[in-house]
């Protein structure tokens, strides 16, 4: 039998049959002429009628879609056929130039032009090129990029998935994702785990898996096996009944001896927040807020803001819930905050530094969430992202001030607010370790890319330590200001374990990961989960640190974790 | 030749949502209609029935544009799309 292995980033054992995701379609060759058989006349009608079928099927898609992504996909379908695009292809193929070719420099050039434009024409460059790829391939013959549709559920293999990807990806169609590239903290894994699909990144050979082929894929350990027996058949049976007992948490998180650890859940939006208070959720330890604005053109008014924010609040009376500021920049862009054009976006104007290009628009943010906290039976909590220094600390805590906002907080995520916590809680009332970026900066390492995967742990020893620092900011403010985690980190039910033992107060996580984390957690007492703490601190790397804590947790094994 | 003024009544200018659904109405007329910038000379009126063409335009709200055709039907055809074009289609 061959397998493969990888990190597994969402527990989960199934066995299903692959589909490869398309290979992005590469570039006609500069200069490819029209082939000796076809006349220009000829590439013409192959290259209208391609398009034809590109527009038909974004079209198809258009009407499945609702919201913010039927526009976009309404607007992709016109681009598919339309004249300017299309017109200019023509004029190169009666040159003599491929049809491959002139839709693809056709594609460039109106991709620029929207480009120079700035703004949201700029944003819309890339449904032309995505537009230039689809039609290539039709010409070609291949499948076209994005997931592919089927009507029989199937295991997804991809080079990596992107943001874009998840708009496109039915979950009763997708059993589980595998992917050669991405990292534990990659797109794939938090698309999977928001899903609850399991899911093996960073597996080096499954590229070469042909669709159709029969494979088992167990999402805890990391491993993809071509044509399962009956034992895998034994393991998908055994994990579907531990499945049972993971599938409900009780609604208290906490150790064995009784050390309360409050379990909150990541939501972006009512409809999450609904969900999550359902699976038990003691409360919103992260409100993601871009909801409210990605996919605009314009920043939403304070009005329309303080609806969406309610809906939020009222599915948690009585219980915490803490917004984040806008979080925009970097891998979340947004036409009217962000400059696309930096060179290097994860260290540039992101979070809560767009106050600085772009003031005024935190300020409204803050009035919103307070106008919609004041008559909320939730209590609110506000923090902002990307927390360098005391002084933006500070700032920010008088701007929650101003507002009415209460409680103001600042995720930790840069280590220099790390290292300075005990500082940084003299301005505010509580932190949040936002353990996917904290890595990332703590080891330099592209959250993105799966060549870096190992470096791009939160179990990497220097990141806990910073975590330890952390809390121990706390503990000399006189631990009445507690430290939450709200990173992927506080999703994995072992690491979990060792978040509790450094002193974390509250672990928030997608709302699926609730009972697992909340099993794991009460089969530990407090002692013993410091101890583990001590044993992922001392070790040599993450692998070692995650091999020591998962050797200690016998209850792992029997729930298929 | 009929020529119609029209003021772009949607928030966000003619691209996005409008831009889409004015594009693909002048799509299903018979005749070819071009639009272009109230300023604009005639010969840089642009297809009406691109959408990239329209996005290019950069038309915001309040602009007046000019919409130009020619052929059986003109009229009705021009009074209706500016029709479209005053209306907040992002109201809607």
């Amino acid at each position: 039998m061959q397998n493969f292995s990888g990190v597994g980033v969402s527990p989960g054992r199934i066995i299903g049959s692959v589909r490869q995701m398309p290979k992005p379609v590469s570039e006609p060759p500069v200069g490819e002429r029209l082939s000796s058989s076809m006349t220009a006349d000829e590439a013409t009608a192959s290259l209208r009628a391609a398009s034809k079928v590109v527009q038909s099927e974004l079209q198809g898609r258009a009407a499945a879609a609702t919201g913010a992504s039927k526009a976009v996909l309404e607007a992709t379908a016109l681009m598919a056929a339309d004249p300017m695009l299309i017109k200019a292809a023509v004029k190169l193929i009666a040159t003599g130039t491929s049809a491959e070719r002139a839709i693809w420099e056709s594609g460039a050039s109106v991709a620029e032009m929207l480009h120079n434009l700035g703004g949201y024409m700029a944003d819309r460059a890339t449904d032309v090129l995505d537009v230039r790829a689809r039609i290539v391939a039709e010409l070609r013959g291949v499948p076209a990029p994005g997931i592919p549709q089927s009507t029989e559920p199937f295991i997804l293999v991809a080079e990596d998935l992107a943001p874009a990807d998840t708009a496109t990806l039915d979950p009763a169609k997708v059993l589980a994702l595998v992917t050669s590239g991405g990292g534990p903290q990659s797109h794939t894994a938090i698309i999977a785990r928001a899903l609850g699909l399991p899911a093996v990144v960073a597996a080096p050979g499954v590229d070469e898996l042909v669709d159709g082929t029969e494979v088992y894929v167990d999402g805890a350990a990391g491993t993809v096996s071509v044509n399962p027996g009956a034992d895998e058949q034994a393991l998908v049976a055994a994990w579907l009944l531990a499945a049972e007992t993971l599938a409900v948490f009780d609604g208290t998180g906490s150790t064995a001896d009784g050390h309360l650890v409050p379990l909150l859940a990541n939501v972006g939006g009512a409809v999450d927040a609904v969900k999550a208070a359902e699976l038990g959720a003691q409360g919103v330890g992260l409100l993601r807020t871009e909801f409210c604005f990605l996919e605009r053109d314009t920043e939403p008014t304070i009005d329309e803001q303080v609806v969406a924010y309610r809906g939020v609040f009222d599915a948690f009376p009585g219980k915490k819930v803490v917004v984040r500021t806008l979080d925009a920049g970097a891998d979340k862009p947004l036409p009217f905050l962000t400059d696309t054009t930096e060179p290097n976006p994860s260290l540039g104007v992101r979070g809560y530094r767009t106050d600085l290009t772009t003031p005024g628009v935190l300020k409204r943010q803050l009035t919103a969430i307070a106008t919609a906290a004041a008559d909320s039976p939730a209590e609110v909590w506000v923090m902002a992202p990307m927390i360098a220094t005391v002084d933006e600390a500070a700032d920010f805590a008088a701007m929650c001030r101003v507002a009415g906002l209460k409680i103001p907080g600042v995720m930790v995520e840069v280590p220099s607010a790390a290292l300075l916590a005990d500082r940084i809680l003299g301005e505010v009332d509580f932190v949040s370790l936002g353990t996917n970026d904290l890595t990332q900066y703590t080891m330099a390492a592209d959250r993105q890319l799966g060549t870096l995967a190992a470096l791009n742990s939160p179990w990497q020893p220097a990141v806990l330590h910073l975590i330890k620092l952390t809390v121990a900011g706390s503990i000399a403010q006189g631990k009445s200001k507690p430290v939450g985690v709200c990173g992927e980190a506080a999703a994995d039910p072992v690491l979990a374990v060792v978040l509790v033992g450094l002193g974390v107060a509250t672990l928030s996580m997608t709302a699926r990961s609730l009972s697992a984390v909340g099993a794991v957690l009460k089969s530990v007492t407090l002692d013993e989960a410091k101890r583990l703490a001590e044993l992922a601190l001392s070790a040599r790397n993450a692998d070692e640190a995650r091999t020591r804590v998962r050797a200690e947790l016998p209850i792992l094994e029997k729930l298929g974790l | 030749m009929s020529e119609r003024k029209a003021t772009i009544a949607s928030r966000v200018g003619l691209h996005a949502r409008p831009a889409s659904i004015f594009a693909a109405a002048v799509g299903e007329l018979p005749i070819e209609v071009t639009i272009g910038l109230e300023a604009d000379p005639v010969e840089d009126a642009m297809d009406a029935s691109s959408i990239l063409s329209l996005m290019s335009l950069g038309a915001a709200n309040g602009a007046v544009v000019v919409l130009r055709a020619e052929g059986e039907g003109a009229d009705e055809a021009l009074e209706a799309l500016v029709k479209i074009l005053e209306t907040d289609l992002d109201a809607e």
